[in-house]
């Protein structure tokens, strides 16, 4: 269940962007309890505001210096974004139905199953996702992002399996009494066997 | 002695009545609003007893302590409560208590609006609790998602609950908003300009204004909820054309102001207090005033970053995303012009410095982790799991909580006029600081692990069981360090020894009155020629005392204080306010009776409380003025000044133009939503027969331009003044007629799509401005009957036109709308 235990290209992409964001907090924080804790304890005496103090607090540390951060930030982001997005073809399309307490997944072929989604390994698989009565969502923490399944609208997420194995999801939006157990399992499986792939939805 | 005759004639006229009466009668903003303060706390505990029930049930896997259904209650109830009942009411009764104090004021702009507000939170929030009690609480999560919020899947009162009971406490909201901003901007002391007010009031600006703008959404969203559960108008269902994502967009549009709104009193507070516990001026002021005035505006961009998993394209979301990292550049400039503050001081080691450095490591910890959750692809990993749980407490905690303990020690001596008795306030501290880290600092790793939010239990095998442990545990930490808290605040009421009047060497107004404040705060109003006036004069208070300021004297009963020029701070008239009154409470006792008769269901009942409130207003209104002119007045200093009842840019009136754009946003809200179920809802366009609208659009542009003009029909010539009153009421009133008329000719029945459900609501709303409209204007001509409004006195009627103006445009507007939307079908 965890994300940054990730088993899948989008969920990876965005372990790296937690790290990477983790380690320059890490460093503006350690920046800032630093000088706070001068400013706390230095034997100095009280002077006045000057020109230069102010350049110095508001211009460079409370203007410039996150205004240079968060555009590198921004820039990473949208890159791992347009990434993680459904474009190109998909090896499958599933049709997912959320509602009170299950999930249905549909193949191409009409073929559905209850609570288990089977997917092959290492290709990507689009999920049409949508509910049947309140708002509900899927989430596969360690293959992607979570999307919301909506009544009268259909959301669409990529989500790949690098491995073949079987991994957690859980509804993440709460959708009343039952949410906790909201739950299905995706089984991954090792993508060259076609009769598996035939028996996928069963 | 002066100074004593002074205090004790002064004392008489502004008084609160005696007894249990005064309890239910009294409009001093220093009684409301430690009213306002106490009640805060009160809900404060009661959120964070439902706190602990959660951290108990969380405590271990598969815990049996609470089931689904009462868990859905005490989450959802914990989170409103907070928000709704704590948060808000606190910052207001923090600006109620303060700014005629700072600003150099008797009291706020509107006494008796104070009351009605105080009244209004009174009655919402016991509603709240009083179902919270019964088992009947809401449960769909404190931003109460349709259609899980919907009759079809709740249909039990939880949710009319919230709707209603909230809606009734953001009454409280709207009436403080406007009353905060039009008292920063017209009551200050003499010569206060915009630029040397103290930095508090620009926050307390800034705050209320956005609440004008901000809370309208909700208000919105929450009646079209409500109308949809009690009368099956489909708004949010999209079998029906209406659409559950209309309901995230109103909700967050206010929700992401919202927290800027809690936040930046707190802010306030601490650009007041840090510079004193420095002993040092402020770093940038201006800079300051610029990086609050751009968050404000800012806050209103970004509603969408709480929606980055309902499938609304990525590029959008990349624009909202942008600009939610933005902001964090304003907050930098603050965090840093206080560390520089420090900085350039020499800090003093008191109890609320402790909590300012709480403050800090917490607060900047949680925009940090903001600036993450603004990223779109680590959001839609984050969002909704304990990761933003975890989240939003450090902001709130450390933005809200912190800030407020702070100012709580900072401010107690002034309400008090009592130090502090034991060093109980540091165990305190160090119990909330360490319990709060322990609870919700690895509660980021918990969500990262995959815990969602808002379970109410979890397996064994999800390894969350440590983390969940060593949460509940911190948690129980510091809810010992508030109950530490609590009992030394209560000490240093009871046994603490009298203070001195300034015991900080603040700079700021409130500090030049004698401690505990008395009900008229100056015995004489001062002159400022600084931001800091007590720098310049040590002696300033006693000078005051004494009667050496302005309107220092008593005359009769009248309460008089000064109105200032909203610029320059140059005076510009005197402003006479009313006294002690019961019409505040018997108003909100019959706005009360509205919401009852609906959550009860009584649909049959509601209008007749509607009808009630209406006639109350009109008494309230009645009641003011006066129909001899007293004409100019001495204000001491040689100034010769008119009363409010001589003016036109009194008070009344800005608080009408306010009104109005608060309205305004309303009905710009719906028309959003209109336009939003047109373009994104499915099930469009609608089945059925829709009239086409021909003959109406003229006849009620015709009826509200006549409106317009009559409305300013007595502007020259003042004899021609009431009828020009009653020829508005009266093309107002036809117009609203013709509307309603209309509607039933050409529309289907409003719960048959959601197209129908929004043209009905617009008529009904286009119908109710007018009809406010057309009754304003009748008091008007009554006013000029009774010699109320004079050819001296006139300004009522620009009050009136205000009014009917915004019914003849909303008339107009809708019309034309439902016509071009009808054609357009
Ligand atoms: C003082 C100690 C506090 C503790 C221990 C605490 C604990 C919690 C916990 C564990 C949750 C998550 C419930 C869940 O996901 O199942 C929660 C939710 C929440 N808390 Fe707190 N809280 C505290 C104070 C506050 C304060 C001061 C505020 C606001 C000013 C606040 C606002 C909220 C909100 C808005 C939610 C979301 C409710 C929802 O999901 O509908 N909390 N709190
Ligand atoms: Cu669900
Ligand atoms: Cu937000």
């Amino acid at each position: 269940m965890s994300t940054i235990d990730p088993a899948g290209p989008s969920a990876a992409r965005v372990a790296d962007l937690w790290w990477w964001m983790l380690g320059g907090s890490a460093l503006l924080a350690v920046l800032v309890f630093v000088l706070l804790f001068i400013a706390l304890f230095r034997k100095g005496v009280a002077d006045h505001e000057t020109p230069e103090r102010k350049r110095v607090w508001i211009g460079w540390l409370g203007l410039a210096m996150p205004v240079g951060v968060l555009m590198v930030l921004l820039a990473f982001a949208l890159w791992v974004g347009e990434r993680n997005l459904p474009t190109g073809s998909a090896a499958r399309t599933i049709d997912v139905t959320a509602y009170n307490y299950g999930w249905e997944f549909c193949d191409e072929n009409g073929n559905c199953a209850e609570d288990v989604l089977r997917i092959p390994a290492g290709r990507a698989v689009d999920l049409d996702i949508t509910s049947r009565d309140v708002i509900h969502s899927l989430w596969i923490p360690r293959l992607a992002g979570k999307m919301d399944a909506i009544p009268g609208q259909v959301n669409r997420l990529r989500i790949e399996a690098s491995a073949p194995g079987t991994y957690e999801a859980v509804c993440a939006e709460y959708c009343g009494v039952g949410h906790a157990d909201h739950r299905f399992v995706v089984e991954v499986y090792a993508s060259d066997g076609v009769a598996e792939a035939a028996g996928a939805a069963r | 002695m002066k100074a004593l005759r002074l205090h004790r004639d002064l004392t008489r006229i502004w008084e609160s009545e005696p007894g249990w009466r005064g309890v239910f009668s009294s409009v001093s903003h220093t009684d409301l609003g430690k009213r306002f303060i106490v009640a805060a706390a009160v809900f404060f505990g009661i959120g964070g007893v439902l706190a602990m029930l959660i951290r108990a049930q969380l405590a271990t896997p598969g815990s049996a302590f609470a089931g689904p259904e009462v868990y859905g209650q005490i989450f959802t109830m914990h989170g409103s409560i907070m928000m709704f009942l704590f948060a808000i009411p606190m910052l207001e009764g923090l600006a109620i208590y303060l700014l005629p104090k700072i600003l150099g004021s008797r009291d706020l702009a509107y006494p008796r609006l104070t009351a009605l507000g105080w009244w209004c939170y009174l009655f919402g929030g016991t509603i709240m609790i009083l179902a919270l009690l019964g088992g009947v609480a809401p449960d769909a999560g404190w931003f109460l998602y349709p259609p899980l919020s919907g009759k079809e899947y709740t249909p039990g009162v939880n949710s009319d609950v919230w709707l209603l009971g909230i809606t009734f406490v953001e009454i409280s909201a709207m009436c403080a908003a406007i009353e905060i901003v039009v008292t920063i901007l017209k009551f200050r002391a003499a010569n206060m300009s915009l630029t040397k007010m103290p930095i508090m009031a620009w926050y307390l600006l800034a705050t209320a204004g956005m609440m004008v703008f901000g809370f309208p959404p909700l208000i919105l969203g929450s009646i079209l909820l409500e109308v949809e559960r009690a009368f099956g108008w489909p708004f949010f269902q999209p079998e029906l054309g209406g659409s559950p994502l209309l309901w995230q967009h109103l909700f967050w549009l206010f929700g992401h102001p919202e927290v800027y709104i809690i936040f930046l009193p707190a802010a306030g507070a601490l650009s007041t207090i840090i510079p004193v516990m420095s002993r040092t001026p402020l770093i940038g002021y201006g800079a300051i005033v610029t990086a609050v005035m751009a968050l404000a505006f800012l806050s209103f961009g970004l509603w969408v970053h709480h929606m980055f998993t309902t499938g609304i394209p990525h590029l959008a979301l990349g624009f909202f995303s942008a600009a939610s990292v933005l902001v964090a550049i304003p907050t930098a400039v603050q965090i840093f012009a206080w560390i520089g503050t420090i900085w350039a001081g020499r800090p003093k080691f008191t109890l609320p410095m402790y909590y300012i450095v709480g403050f800090f490591v917490v607060f900047v910890l949680g925009g940090l982790t903001g600036v993450m959750l603004a990223i779109v692809p680590f959001d839609q990993q984050a969002h909704d799991t304990a990761f933003v749980t975890a989240h939003l407490h450090y902001v709130l905690v450390g933005g809200f909580v912190f800030p407020m303990l702070a100012a709580a020690y900072y401010w107690m001596p002034h309400a008090t006029g009592r130090t502090r008795v034991m060093r109980l306030g540091i165990a305190a501290f160090w119990l909330i600081f360490i319990g709060f880290n322990l609870t919700f600092l690895h509660m980021h790793l918990t969500g990262l692990l995959g815990m969602p939010r808002r379970v109410y239990t979890y397996p064994v095998e999800a390894g969350w069981t440590w983390l969940n442990l060593i949460s509940s545990v911190g948690s129980f930490l510091q809810a010992f360090g508030f109950g530490l808290f609590a009992i030394d605040i209560a000490l240093q009421r009871r046994i603490g020894n009298r203070s001195e009047r300034d015991p900080w060497e603040a700079e700021t107004l409130e500090w030049a009155m004698p401690i505990p404040p008395p009900q008229y705060n100056f015995a004489s109003l001062p002159t400022i020629d600084s931001r800091e006036p007590l720098t310049r004069d040590r002696a300033l208070g006693a000078d005051l005392a004494g009667g050496r300021g302005l309107l220092g004297r008593a005359v009769g009963n009248r309460r008089e204080t000064l109105a200032v020029d909203m610029v320059t701070g140059t005076p510009e008239h005197v402003a006479i306010l009313p006294g002690p009154s019961l019409v505040p409470l018997v108003t909100a006792m019959v706005i009360g009776g509205f919401f009852l008769s609906m959550l009860l269901s009584l649909y049959w009942l509601a209008p007749v409380f509607i009808v009630g409130t209406a006639i109350m207003v009109w008494r309230w209104a009645a009641t003011t003025g006066t129909i001899r002119d007293p004409g100019p007045i001495e204000a001491g200093e040689g100034l010769v000044l008119p009363t409010s009842f001589a003016v036109g840019g009194s008070t009344a009136y800005w608080g009408s133009v306010l009104a109005a754009a608060a309205n305004g946003t309303l009905f710009a809200s719906l028309i959003f939503g209109y336009l939003f179920l047109r373009v994104v809802a499915p099930n469009w366009p609608p089945p059925g027969e829709y009239g086409l609208y021909l003959l109406e659009p003229g006849l009620i542009t015709i009826g509200a331009i006549l409106a317009l003009v009559f409305a300013r029909f007595g502007r020259h010539n003042f004899v021609r003044a009431k009828v020009g009153a009653v020829a508005t009421a009266l093309c107002l009133a036809l117009s609203a007629a013709v509307l309603l008329v209309s509607g039933l000719r050409h529309l289907p029945g409003p719960t048959e799509h959601a197209f129908a459900a929004v043209s009905w609501m617009l008529t009904g709303y286009a119908i109710f401005s007018a009809m406010v409209g057309a009754l304003i204007q009748l008091f008007a001509s009554r006013r000029v009957a009774s010699g109320h409004a004079s050819a001296e006195r006139p300004h009522g009627l620009r009050i009136a036109a205000v009014w009917s103006d915004y019914g003849a445009v909303v008339a107009i507007v809708v019309v034309w709308l439902l016509a071009l939307s009808s054609a357009a079908l």
